[in-house]
């Protein structure tokens, strides 16, 4: 294997586009050194991008809007209280995600482009409409992060194209998000199901609502009807009812060793419910 | 030895910091993966991916055309014509014609890094031919299901069986039909428990070495050095005395590293590479699809009462799969599930299965959790139905001294009335219930055990005393034998060191295992012990010119025994130790024996859960462990064994399991999917420790290790029954189960 | 395969060692400085065990590459003690029997470290979620627990 320490995306993307064997980009390496450590991947070429500048950064613009670099761990969001003041559903997923160890490594790119339809920190992500900046052996472009996850431990990068920063939109006025998942033990755990919630108010009255279901479906999930269940209510009994209900049923999970199907399209229902509750709350202020 | 339980000690009973604390806490203290040697190798394991397969060819020649790569071996490189056991250890080491379990040791190699050892292993070709496997108990022993082995059964199985059913255990004694007649409450249930595994946090790890001339040395985590030695020759046709033994600190074990399971593959590739090391360290995964998982457990009963809460009769059926070889802990689930109480008529069956699973090792008072869940859970839906409370009916039928156990001996002196009047004057009974929430009780047993026990002490030239024992230190036995010989010595705690012996300097002695440390090995050093002050006294009789017979040892120092002895100042360990060189020499004891006075050991558990409706997940709210110590000698170590039994259950009922695929391939091998309980998960668990000393021991010391794994399981189904009606009777109680449960799926 | 010259700071010295780039900061730690004290229990980040700091953070570092060590400064329990005076919570840890086959030990010592370097008075839950992935098999971390809040207590000044 060889390890490489680029100094800018572009270099980064060169000798991933070059390189004709396994290929990995090294940021946390919280997942790329478990899949090392168990043979399931062994890459021939490991690119780390923590030695190019910026990676480490995380701005909010004049405008509100949120850029955090390719490279900036969990524990970090966690520590800036501007960032959990805008989008504290988008810094609770990615703290969820492993202990507080991993938070110490653990990034919200990686979580991304590891591809796993469980991932803590996309729901939120999708939610709240945030955007990632790709650099690729040709050019960057901008997507959004809904249009990553292409299916358990699949993106659609392509070949020699990494990911170099999140944005996040400006949080805005009478905003608020949440992210909830469901898991056995109290931490430690890949979600069973995870359920974020972002949404807008006008006084007591939903405006927008944007809600993402994960570990239901091969991808993360953007659930129109769920959100259009509560969009116009004051988030009463009924709403949360047609809310959950439109949650279980855009659900269309496996079983596997985390979870029963039943028991994932049951529990996306009360996920939603229980995250609207808090995003509703945190979006008046209490 | 008679000892009055009202008698004060010096030490015993205090919480001395351990002896080995400095060392654990600093890092300084060496575990199994922290040797190394010169010239030192690394083992890898290749293993079968299939839960049964025949294996067609094993081809090595690319691995060998590695730089750096020694030595391969096959079962080829292992004598044939084994027999018994020892041909199960030799077949579970590495595979003959069959893999038999996903995990299962095809070939191993050794090479110059532990990289280029994982690389050659992934180059060793192996062509298996996939065979039809069984993996669940119940369908094992279907008469057409596929068959692991021939030829396993013992005469037990009755004719016509399937060929995986391997002994069935029979007992009972009493009317049951008349017992049942009489009672007013009759109720039978089925119940299931997953397979667990012990989950020790250090991986098996050894360093071996081998000659061609079959000598020895090794340095491995393990609970028993004699037992890794005796078996290790076994499997690979050496002598037992040529292989030494050295037993590191030890990470974890509760039964798990109580036999061999990669560390004959390193003598074999060591032997094969000219006498260099070879170091094997498990991965994690290797861990829990290789080594001793718990058997799991389908079993059936039948419980009468009558409506004051007597128990009339019981009728149990136990069937257990241990994996690909004969041992699952049928008879003590059995024995231990029906121990607690008085039943009246009793009619037991237990069938040991096997199945394409690991061979199951034993865990923390092998199988008593699994047999106590079952009746305890049932006696307490009796409870329930005839409104009777859970603690007076333990009362009511508990068993005391004198009273013969269901499988036949009689009781000596134990405690478990007193665990029960302990239990119910807690306060944690009178905490307020919400909604949601619900109290479970249950009660556990194990035996304890004595086993194979040599120990050897000495006094140094400075009357300080160094003691050495077979057992490993596992959980603080060091401080408790430590404390021990002191007090019989009448020295300071600080003035004994406690060593754990390797296999050269000793007899033979089992491992750490059956809570027997600090009764075994901690009466055979207060036996040593008395031997020395025996010899300490003889000198000082010499030295005094009187019988020996007229001096008795107090305080730390030799006394003339009454004015008759004659008028001495009492001569000091220091003196007779210091002036040893010249009075006949080194002053030491030793005692070798199976001790006898085992003393068994009951405990009673007390959980309060909130269950959430919505998701079926149980939060526990508090948690008490009350059980009979005999004597606490270091009261601090026996509460971590009460808290740390209770952790491992709570773990068990509600979320550890085996989780396999419909190949047989075990899916959840890494600590984030087999989950274990976490600080975050477990409340502080309270702990009241009961003495009934145990008259066998010369401090009352029963052993208190396993019990406490015994009682969470039906503790925490009848705490979750209580809070949401629900009778759970398939562990672990994971939400998908609770909730399904409680949507009446 | 190539190794790696790198250059690290552990426990306040200077350290080089060859790194093959596969390894990981734990197997060099084990394997190239001789610090043994740092444990393998998963590999997965999911045990705690190796818990080390890197330029202050907590991380496992059995997710962490060697050669990513060049230029950090890495604490590790060898160096916690000061000299041979130990850190009040190595004392209270032997002093509550926090540990009884010692394996988690080194890993929750680091960790607990890191939390009250940041958070003097922590509350117990905040411990428990703190250490939530440091696994301990043998103890029910009720003394851990113990021993943790009553090293904060001492280290604050308060009677214990």
């Amino acid at each position: 294997m060889k390890y490489h320490t680029p100094s800018s995306f572009q270099e980064a993307a060169q000798i991933a586009a070059e390189a004709t064997g396994t290929t990995r980009f090294l940021a946390g390496g919280t997942d790329v050194l478990v899949q090392m450590r168990a043979g399931i991947v062994l890459p021939d070429e490991l690119i780390d991008l923590k030695k190019i500048p910026g990676v480490f950064e995380m701005t909010r613009a004049a405008d509100g809007a949120w850029r955090i670099g390719a490279a900036v761990p969990g524990a970090r969001l966690g520590a800036n209280e501007d960032l959990v003041a805008d989008w504290p559903g988008v810094v609770e997923g990615m703290e969820l995600v492993g202990s507080t160890q991993v938070q110490g490594r653990a990034t919200l790119t990686g979580n991304l482009c590891n591809g796993s339809p469980a991932a803590d920190g996309v729901p939120a992500l999708v939610a709240a409409g945030a955007t990632v900046d790709i650099t690729g052996p040709n050019g960057t472009r901008t997507i959004s992060v809904q249009d990553i996850p292409a299916g358990p431990g699949k993106t659609t990068l392509t070949k020699g194209e990494v990911i170099s920063a999140i944005h996040l939109p400006a949080r805005g006025e009478n905003g608020g998000d949440a992210y909830l998942r469901f898991i056995p033990r109290t931490e430690m755990d890949i979600a069973v199901v995870g359920c974020a919630v972002n949404l807008t108010l006008d006084g007591d009255v939903i405006t927008s609502a944007r809600v993402t279901l994960g570990a239901v479906a091969p991808t993360v999930i953007v659930v129109e009807e769920a959100a259009a269940a509560i969009v116009g209510t004051n988030l009463d009994d009924a709403a949360l009812e047609k809310l959950a209900s439109a949650a279980s049923t855009a659900a269309n999970p496996i079983s596997d060793k985390r979870g029963t199907r039943e028991f994932r399209i049951e529990v996306a229902g009360v996920l939603a419910r229980r995250a609207a509750k808090i995003a509703y709350a945190r979006a008046k202020g209490e | 030895m008679a000892k009055d339980e009202y008698r004060e000690f010096r030490l015993v009973g205090t919480r001395p910091d351990r002896p080995d604390g400095l060392d654990k806490v600093t890092g300084r203290a060496r575990y199994g993966a922290d040797m190394t040697a010169p010239g030192m190798l690394w083992g890898a394991v290749v293993r079968s991916p299939h839960a049964h397969a025949r294996i067609v060819k094993i081809d090595a020649t690319k691995a060998l055309a590695l730089d750096g790569v020694k030595s391969v071996v096959t079962r080829a490189d292992f004598p044939e014509g084994l027999t018994g056991e020892d041909w199960n250890l030799q077949e579970n080491t590495i595979a003959g014609e069959k893999a038999l379990y996903d995990g299962h040791a095809v070939a191993a190699v050794a090479a110059t890094t532990r990289f280029l050892a994982e690389e050659a292993a992934r180059l060793i070709e192996v062509e298996y031919e996939v065979l039809p496997h069984v993996i669940d108990v119940d369908e094992a022993m279907k008469p057409d299901a596929p068959v692991i082995r021939h030829g396993v059964s013992d005469t037990t199985v009755p004719e016509g069986m399937s060929p995986n059913i391997v002994r069935k255990i029979e007992f009972g004694n009493g009317d049951l039909g008349a017992a049942f007649a009489a009672a007013d409450l009759v109720m039978e249930k089925s119940f299931k428990t997953e397979a667990t595994h012990q989950g020790y946090i250090e991986p098996h790890a050894c360093l071996g070495q081998m000659g061609s001339d079959g000598k020895g040395e090794m340095w491995v985590c393990t609970q028993g050095q004699w037992y890794i030695r005796k078996m290790c020759s076994a499997v690979l046709g050496t002598e037992a005395s040529q292989l030494r033994v050295t037993p590191s600190e030890i990470g974890g074990g509760f039964g798990g590293k109580t036999t061999i399971f990669m560390e004959p593959l390193s003598l074999a590739l060591s032997r094969k590479a000219g006498g260099k090391p070879v170091k094997i360290v498990m991965s994690r995964s290797e861990v829990l699809r290789a080594t001793g998982p718990t058997a799991s457990a389908s079993m059936d009963v039948k419980l009468g009462m009558k409506k004051d809460g007597t128990l009339s009769g019981i009728q149990v059926e136990f069937r257990m799969q241990g994996g690909a070889f004969p041992g699952a802990p049928t008879e003590f689930a059995l024995y231990c599930g029906l121990a607690p109480y008085k039943f009246g008529a009793v009619e037991a069956v237990g069938y040991d299965v096997i199945a394409n699973r690991p061979r199951c090792a034993a865990y923390r008072a092998p199988g008593a959790p699994m047999g106590s869940f079952a009746i305890e859970s049932l006696l307490d839906e009796m409870c329930l139905k005839l409104g009777l409370d859970a603690l007076d009916v333990r009362f009511k039928n508990a068993v005391v001294a004198g009273d013969r156990a269901a499988y036949g001996p009689k009781f000596g002196s134990i405690g478990f009335v007193e665990t029960l009047e302990a239990t119910k004057n807690h306060p944690n009974l009178l905490a307020e219930l919400g909604p949601n929430q619900g109290r479970g009780i249950a009660a556990g047993y194990w035996f304890n055990h004595n086993g194979e026990t040599s120990v050897s002490m000495a006094i140094s030239e400075d009357g300080t005393a160094q003691v050495s024992v077979g057992t490993p230190d596992i959980g603080g036995s060091r401080a408790s034998i430590a404390l021990m010989v002191a007090e019989t010595l009448g020295i300071a705690y600080e003035d004994v060191r406690v060593n754990v012996a390797e296999t050269g300097s000793l007899g033979v002695n089992e491992p750490t295992h059956g809570s027997r440390a600090t009764f075994a090995s901690g009466k055979a050093a207060v036996l040593a012990t008395e031997a020395a002050i025996k010899e300490m006294c003889k000198r000082a009789a010499n030295e005094w010119g009187i019988e020996p017979d007229a001096v008795e040892w107090a305080d730390g120092a030799a006394r003339p025994a009454g004015p008759n002895a004659g008028q001495f100042p009492p001569m000091t360990i220091k003196e007779i130790a210091g002036a040893m060189g010249s009075t006949g020499g080194p002053i030491s004891g030793h005692h070798e024996s199976l001790p006898d006075g085992v003393g068994a050991s009951f405990g009673c558990h007390v959980v309060d859960v909130e269950v959430d409706p919505e998701t079926g997940r149980t939060e526990i709210l508090r948690y008490l462990v009350v059980q009979d110590a005999g004597r606490a000698i270091h009261p601090s170590y026996v509460e971590g064994q009460y808290q740390g039994g209770a952790a491992q259950g709570i773990g068990w009922a509600l979320n550890e399991e085996y989780v396999y695929d419909d190949k047989g391939r075990l899916q959840n091998s890494v600590f984030l999917d087999y989950r274990v309980p976490l600080a975050s998960d477990l409340p502080k668990i309270d702990t009241v420790i009961v003495e009934v000393p145990n008259p066998g021991h010369p401090y009352g010391v029963r052993g208190v290790g396993e019990t406490g794994i015994t009682p969470p399981l039906p503790a925490l189904a009848n705490a979750v029954r209580a809070a949401t009606g629900v009778r759970m009777t398939h562990l672990p109680m994971s939400p998908s189960k609770v909730l399904a449960a409680l949507k009446g799926r | 395969m190539s190794k790696i010259h790198v250059t690290t700071t552990i426990n306040g010295d200077e350290v080089e060692f060859l790194a093959d780039p596969r390894e990981t900061l734990l197997d060099c730690l084990r394997d190239h400085v001789g610090l043994t004290g740092s444990k393998e229990g998963c590999g997965t980040g999911d045990c705690g065990a190796c818990s080390v700091t890197v330029d202050g953070t907590l991380v496992c570092s059995c997710l962490v590459l060697g050669v990513e060590a060049e230029g950090k400064d890495i604490r590790t329990i060898e160096g916690m003690a000061d000299g041979a005076t130990l850190h009040p919570l190595q004392r209270k840890f032997i002093e509550h029997a926090a540990l009884q086959c010692g394996f988690c030990t080194p890993g929750l010592l680091v960790a607990s470290k890191a939390l009250l370097d940041k958070n003097p008075n922590p509350s117990e839950e905040e411990v428990r979620y703190w250490i939530a992935g440091n696994l301990c098999r043998c103890t029910g971390y009720d003394k851990i627990i113990r021993a943790i809040m009553d090293a904060a207590a001492e280290m604050r000044g308060e009677a214990a």
